[in-house]
């Protein structure tokens, strides 16, 4: 049994991120489409902060951009939810096959 | 096998089970509940990777805003005890099989890189040096993102505002 390393967390963060995939493309409601996209985000974070922990041990950058990340994901977050509820006023719905108006 | 290691596959197994049920249950307050779990053992993970100031980061906004928001949006717009349809095969098929595949790929490509760790120098990640980094005006530091994301969140806030904001019926053209 090798010691846990960067490559175990790099594993970890993949199969998060896939999960989140695999979610984007099953679900057909925007709320649950917004959820798998924090999953996604979030594996991306591990992966900084994982990345300057094993190989980069004397600088802090991966630390800095975890922090701009989560900070920007709260506002794709706010923004996104500010659209749903907009669109839920206008449709009546948050299926995304019901808002198709500017498909073709 | 040391404490550490049992620690971390526990912690692994956790986010990975509570993420696959968040993805695939069909009520969707269920959803957000297993979402919120999720990032908390996210947050376990950061803690167990010795990065407190990351980890409160993540329960500060993850768990305490951005979860909070999406349970708001769900009671505002869904019926929460609903279930949603179930996702037809033709779309769970090719969507499994894309992700199994771009996890293989990937895993694959993890597997055969070979990181040389690097042991010798000691990670400092305390609230002092990332604070004094962060903030610094000189050579490596971060104090032009910080404000431009200052920017950001001021810009996303009124956007919010101006986009749920409800319109008058006369002003309405």
């Amino acid at each position: 049994m090798i010691s846990v390393g960067l490559t175990h967390i790099l594993i970890l963060s993949t199969c998060l991120f896939f999960i989140g995939m695999y979610g984007f493309f099953t679900r057909r409601n925007l709320i649950t489409l917004l959820m798998s996209v924090e999953l996604m985000l979030n594996s991306v974070n591990i992966n900084f902060a994982a990345f300057n922990k094993y190989l980069f041990p004397e600088k802090l950058d991966g630390i800095f951009f975890n922090v701009f990340i989560i900070t920007i994901a709260a506002a794709e977050a706010a923004v996104a939810i500010a659209i749903i509820i907009n669109l839920y006023r206008s449709h009546n719905s948050i299926d995304v096959e019901d808002a198709g108006e500017m498909k073709y | 096998m040391d404490a550490s290691t049992i620690l971390f596959y526990t912690i692994a197994a956790y986010i990975l089970v509570t993420g696959v049920l968040a993805v695939t249950t069909r009520k969707i307050f269920r959803s957000a509940i297993w979402l919120l779990f999720s990032l908390i053992g996210i947050a376990a993970l950061y803690f167990w990777m010795d990065l407190p100031f990351i980890a409160a980061v993540q329960i500060v906004v993850y768990v305490g805003g951005i979860v909070v928001l999406i349970i708001f949006s769900i009671f505002l717009t869904q019926k929460s005890g609903d279930q949603m349809p179930k996702p037809i095969l033709g779309r769970t098929l090719p969507s499994a099989l894309a992700s199994f595949f771009g996890f293989v790929f990937t895993i694959n490509l993890i597997w055969h890189h070979g990181f040389i760790e690097n042991k010798g120098i000691l990670f400092d990640p305390t609230v002092d040096s990332i604070g004094m980094q962060l903030l610094n005006t000189g050579e490596g530091g971060y104090i032009l993102p910080f404000e431009v994301v200052s920017m950001l969140l001021l810009a996303a806030m009124v956007g919010c505002i101006v986009i749920a904001m409800k319109v008058k019926k006369e002003e309405t053209i």
